[in-house]
């Protein structure tokens, strides 16, 4: 039988959605249900004075209204940051509470202050605006390179810090720093990012009076972790009483990974007013209280050698953490930035400086690459500059520094297992015709435009697990996963993960490498996630950990079923189990070719009687049943890695940026499904992309979001894209059994530099900060004829 | 949104006796419904001009093109007559938005809601047109007042928009990246006598450049304005482009319009 692993499959779960018939929240009503609507801070900062409900109350259908001080009396506790990250002096972070419904005061636009149930969207709406709250506006603090010099928002967070952390050796960069021929240095803005993911937030609450338990369906992208954290800090229900589903998810990127104040607010309130309850986000509420992404002010430097020999680098970073320290808040400016900040090189000495600090806006959390795309745009930027400085071409400095053994032990953190940086980087240059590059800027010239040439040559940690390893960076929770494989009676086989698709595919990849281990066809499985009801337990996906933490314990659990199935062939077919061979499904016993299928013996497995003629199949020591399930926690991360280079052309009167030609070479290990990690690389790109040229989050210093609408927030459209040149390198990971490295973040981690380092190559140099927007390329543009000019 | 009535009458004279201090008139809704939508409109009654049948469809004389009030940007931008009679206008129309907002969107929705970048404006302007009330007939030059604002009285619909043929026309555009309304749009058009350029999403409101009118009257070439500065005072200056950057595109646009006609 032909292995699935490794073929462009058709992705099963397009039938439903593309026909219209996903399920999504929103798409769930139950009868009885009442509607939410949140009242929210207008203001970045502001005191709470009083709320006012009285008018609400009495509004048409107006069912309740509940506040900050009622969820206070209650006990209910706030949302949370998952990890721990101590400062460089040893000292704790600082956390503020983040409760459900502000009480005291706001301190983000958008936050949630009250909320009112009413029968009716419309009525809930109006009831929502006859909530009075006085306020006491405050002076926001905004901008993060000035959050420390401002007032602190927070009581008990000196200078709006949350923590001053280092990973690294300053004396080691101190000394390297003082070998070297040159410093390369640059001055960076990460720009904020609002992860915009097609479905918005929703939840749907179903209290049940009888049971007492509450049903939460909800837009998560971790539905067992939410539960774990509504009822361990919330308290919102004890683990055994609440049931959190997420069914089918329109996009997360990591803003769905939070459980976030209104699902707390809506169970708790359901059983308040015992009715279920709806609440949908719209648009604005999305741009406003998601957990946007990246925001970071970087200084970073490359100590080289006139030869090109990186000697050392140091990174002194602020990180806007936003209003609040979130579920990977504060992890991810550290422990999942710090440790790639070196990207794919050989650098003797480094150190990774960051300063975490609290702002009136919306919270940052992880989002696509989380961390990642950060430190690689900080190293690929000083990288390209260094090659611009030397005189050294930008694909040689990089094999230069390229480590040529694996493992790999990095100078801070990782060891990666496996890879090959330069095959990599060989490929993509041929992929890319980067020969031809000079021939095709010219011809750009002839025509009145620049065109310029980036490459970057990333790696990145992911298959966020390893329990031992991310526990002791700080994490609250093991992060392994699990799965059980139920191998029906009849055949038909449902396979449960706590890995959770809102765009990944699961449906069909998982189907993939199961059908694979158990020898059936894929039709007969089901993939089964987003219901606490349904499967053991799950750490969810993020951190591209689906395939190679879930993924693995599938294979796991499947093997046990295997095992099993052995042993009960063994004894239907009345020979040793080392005699059984299982392949392609069946169970053959060598000596007489005498064969059992799974089916067969799953069908057995079931009956562990005996009657007339017929034996009971279960060995001694078995029990009945075809169920196994298995918890998977890796070794170690898994290191992707590649090398993406990109052309673009410059019109400099206008300042338009045109992305030409975009080629990425990526080592994912093993691939399942060539068509759907495609889709992930070009998904990820476009977001790259996107983040280079055309998003950016822009706040007023009152602290208003500006850009809280597709109007004026720049989301790339098709035709912002040139066709994606995608190749691929495959050396298989060494930390799990399938040789499987994640690929859900790669293209939005490798593209952003890339793009850059295409747009300053065309500005012979110009540093321009992200998002290149036409008129700051123009004005570039401006800038280069006036210096080229006085040259002449 | 709000609760309305909602309303669909099938002549003109009902929907302006629907009409009143609190209702507006639904024509591609591609502003009405998202502005209800936000909270920053609500209306006692909504009424739906689409069933209209008189309001929709194109008519092409020697002198003039005749555009419903309630003919789609799609309709426009595919109509052989338009392609034929004033090609710069099928254009205009066929980079309107995306392609979305062009399947419901609609001239008199675009011109009574004189948006100061949207696209339309200038080419009345530019085009000497007649707007075509059900109470008169509005010159363009007095039909635009002001940033989102008209010579529309209460109750008064847009029935048609009459455009006079040039000898020759164009229009170039710098769309925002977000929403793809015009930065800046430029539409120059050489009449018998004279050329108007007119400029849109430069200002609060569409306008005449009189200096590259007057220039390009007495010399219709890309060399006659070259070099001409225009001014940045007065230019919008927003998060999506400076004043200074308006009017650097304000110039290049207008050269790049003469060069195509
Ligand atoms: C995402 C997006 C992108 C856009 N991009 C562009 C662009 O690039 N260029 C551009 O020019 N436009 C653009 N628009 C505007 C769009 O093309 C429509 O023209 C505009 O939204 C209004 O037209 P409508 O037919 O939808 O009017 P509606 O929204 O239905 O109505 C708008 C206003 O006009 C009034 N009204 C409508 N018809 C009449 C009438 N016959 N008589 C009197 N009053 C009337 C209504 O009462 C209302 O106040 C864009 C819109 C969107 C949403």
């Amino acid at each position: 039988m032909a292995s699935l692993v490794g073929s462009r499959v058709e992705r099963k779960e397009d039938t439903r959605f593309l026909q219209g018939k996903g399920r999504y929240t929103a798409d769930i009503n139950i009868a009885n249900q009442t509607y939410a609507v949140f009242v929210r801070s207008p203001h970045a900062r502001a005191k709470i004075k009083s709320v006012d409900t009285s008018k609400a109350l009495k509004s048409s259908g107006v069912v309740g209204v509940l506040t900050g001080k009622e969820i206070a009396e209650d006990k209910i506790g706030g949302l949370i940051a998952g990890w721990a990250i101590r400062s460089e002096d040893g000292s704790e972070m600082k956390v503020p509470a983040n409760p459900p419904l502000a009480k005291d005061v706001a301190n983000f636009v958008g936050e949630p202050v009250a909320v009112v149930f009413a029968e009716t969207l419309d009525e809930a709406k109006e009831g929502a605006e006859k909530v009075k709250v006085d306020y006491k506006v405050l002076k926001a603090v905004v901008d993060p390179a000035e959050a420390m010099k401002s007032d602190a928002i927070h009581d008990g967070v000196d200078k709006n810090l949350c923590y001053d952390w280092l990973l690294g050796d300053r004396k080691a960069v101190d000394e390297a720093f003082a070998k070297a021929d040159k410093i390369i240095k640059v001055d960076l803005i990460n720009n904020r990012l609002v992860p915009n993911a097609m479905e918005p937030r929703a939840c749907v609450v179903d209290y049940n009076t009888a049971s007492e338990e509450i049903t939460l369906y909800t837009t998560s992208q971790n539905p067992h972790l939410s539960r774990l954290v509504m009822s361990a800090f919330g308290g919102v229900a004890p683990e055994n009483k609440l049931r959190v589903v997420a069914p089918d998810v329109g996009g997360g990127f990591g803003s769905k990974i939070n459980v976030y104040n209104e699902e707390i607010v809506c169970s708790w309130a359901s059983k308040k007013i015992e009715r279920p309850i709806k609440w949908v986000a719209e648009r604005t509420e999305s741009f406003l209280t998601d957990t946007h992404g990246r925001d970071h002010v970087t200084h970073a430097e490359l100590a080289v050698t006139n030869d090109g020999k990186f000697l050392g680098f140091k990174n002194e970073t602020i990180a806007n953490l936003g209003a609040y320290a979130r579920v990977f808040g504060t992890v991810t400016p550290t422990y999942l930035f710090g440790p790639c900040a070196t990207g794919v090189y050989v650098i003797p000495a480094a150190y990774s400086n960051v300063k975490a600090v609290y702002t009136n806006t919306a919270p940052v959390d992880a989002y696509r690459g989380a961390g990642r795309p950060e430190a690689t745009y900080t190293i690929e930027r000083l990288v390209e500059k260094a090659a611009m400085e030397l005189g050294i071409d930008k694909t040689e400095i990089r094999m230069k520094n390229f480590p040529t053994q694996f493992p790999f032990k990095q100078t801070l953190v990782h060891t990666v297992d496996s890879g090959d940086y330069v095959a990599g980087l060989e490929k993509a240059k041929q992929m890319a015709d980067y020969k031809g590059f000079e021939a095709r800027r010219k011809k750009s010239e002839a025509n009145g435009k620049l065109r310029g040439i980036g490459v970057s040559s990333y790696f990145e940690a992911c298959g966020i697990a390893p329990s031992a390893a991310v526990m002791s960076l700080g994490c609250g929770v093991g992060l392994w996963e699990s799965a059980e494989v139920r191998f029906n009676p009849t055949g038909q086989i449902s396979v449960f993960t706590g890995a959770h698709s809102h765009g990944q595919s699961h449906d069909t990849t998982f189907a993939q490498i199961a059908a694979d281990e158990l020898g059936v066809p894929m039709e007969n499985i089901d993939v089964v996630h987003g219901d606490t009801d349904k499967g053991t337990f799950g750490m969810g996906t993020y951190g591209s950990r689906s395939l190679t933490v879930g993924g693995i314990a599938i294979v796991n659990a499947c093997k046990k079923i295997v095992a099993k199935g052995k042993r009960v062939a063994a004894k239907m077919l009345e020979v040793n189990e080392d005699e059984i061979e299982f392949k392609d499904g069946e169970f053959v016993a060598l000596k007489s070719n005498k064969k059992k299928t799974i089916g067969e013996v799953a069908f057995a497995c079931y009956l562990p009687g005996q009657r007339d003629e017929m034996k009971s199949p279960i060995p001694e020591g078995d029990e009945p049943g075809l169920i196994e399930s298995s918890f998977f926690d890796p070794a170690n991360f898994s290191f992707p890695a590649g090398s993406h280079i990109c052309e673009v052309e410059i019109d400099p009167d206008t300042g338009n940026v045109k992305v030409e030609k975009y080629t990425a070479v990526d080592d994912f290990g093993r691939i399942v499904n060539p068509m759907i990690v495609e889709g992930q690389v070009h998904g990820g790109i476009a977001q790259g992309i996107g983040q280079a040229l055309h998003e950016n989050t822009q706040y007023d210093e009152t602290g208003q979001l500006m850009t809280a609408s597709y109007m004026d927030y720049t989301m790339p459209r098709a035709d912002n894209f040139p066709e994606f040149n995608l190749g691929f390198t495959c050396t298989h990971a060494t930390s799990n059994p399938l040789g499987v490295k994640g690929c859900g973040e790669a293209g939005a981690i490798a593209s952003p530099p890339t793009v850059m380092n295409a747009v300053i190559d065309a500005l012979g140099g110009q540093e321009i900060s992200m998002p290149a927007t036409a008129e700051k390329v123009w004005k570039a543009c401006k800038a280069m004829k006036k210096s080229n000019a006085k040259a002449a | 949104m709000k609760s309305f009535n909602y309303h669909a009458p099938k002549d003109v004279k009902d929907a302006s006796k629907l009409a009143s201090s609190n209702s507006a008139f639904l024509a591609g809704g591609m502003t009405t419904i998202p502005s209800m939508k936000l909270g920053l409109a609500s209306y006692k009654d909504v009424i739906d001009i689409k069933n209209i049948k008189k309001l929709s469809g194109i008519k092409v004389s020697g002198k003039s093109v005749t555009i419903g009030a309630t003919t789609k940007h799609a309709e426009v931008a595919a109509s052989k007559d338009v392609k034929k009679a004033i090609p710069a206008l099928a254009k205009l129309a066929g980079n309107i938005g995306d392609a979305q907002v062009r399947n419901r969107g609609t001239i008199g929705g675009s011109i009574s809601n004189n948006d100061p970048s949207a696209c339309y404006p200038s080419a009345c302007m530019a085009l000497n047109a007649v707007i075509h009330t059900n109470k008169r007939k509005i010159d363009a030059d007095k039909f635009f007042t002001g940033m989102f604002e008209t010579a529309l009285k209460s109750g008064e619909l847009v029935e048609a928009v009459e455009f006079e043929i040039p000898e020759k026309a164009d229009y170039q555009k710098h769309p925002n990246p977000a929403s793809r309304y015009a930065i800046i749009g430029v539409f120059v058009a050489k009449h018998k006598k004279d050329v108007n350029v007119a400029v849109t999403g430069a200002k609060s409101c569409v306008y005449i450049d009189q200096d590259l009118s007057k220039k390009l009257s007495s010399n219709f070439s890309v060399s006659a304005i070259e070099g001409m500065e225009v001014k940045s005072s007065g230019m919008n200056s927003d998060m999506h482009a400076s004043a200074e950057y308006r009017a650097n595109l304000v110039s290049l646009y207008a050269k790049k319009a003469v060069e195509a006609c």
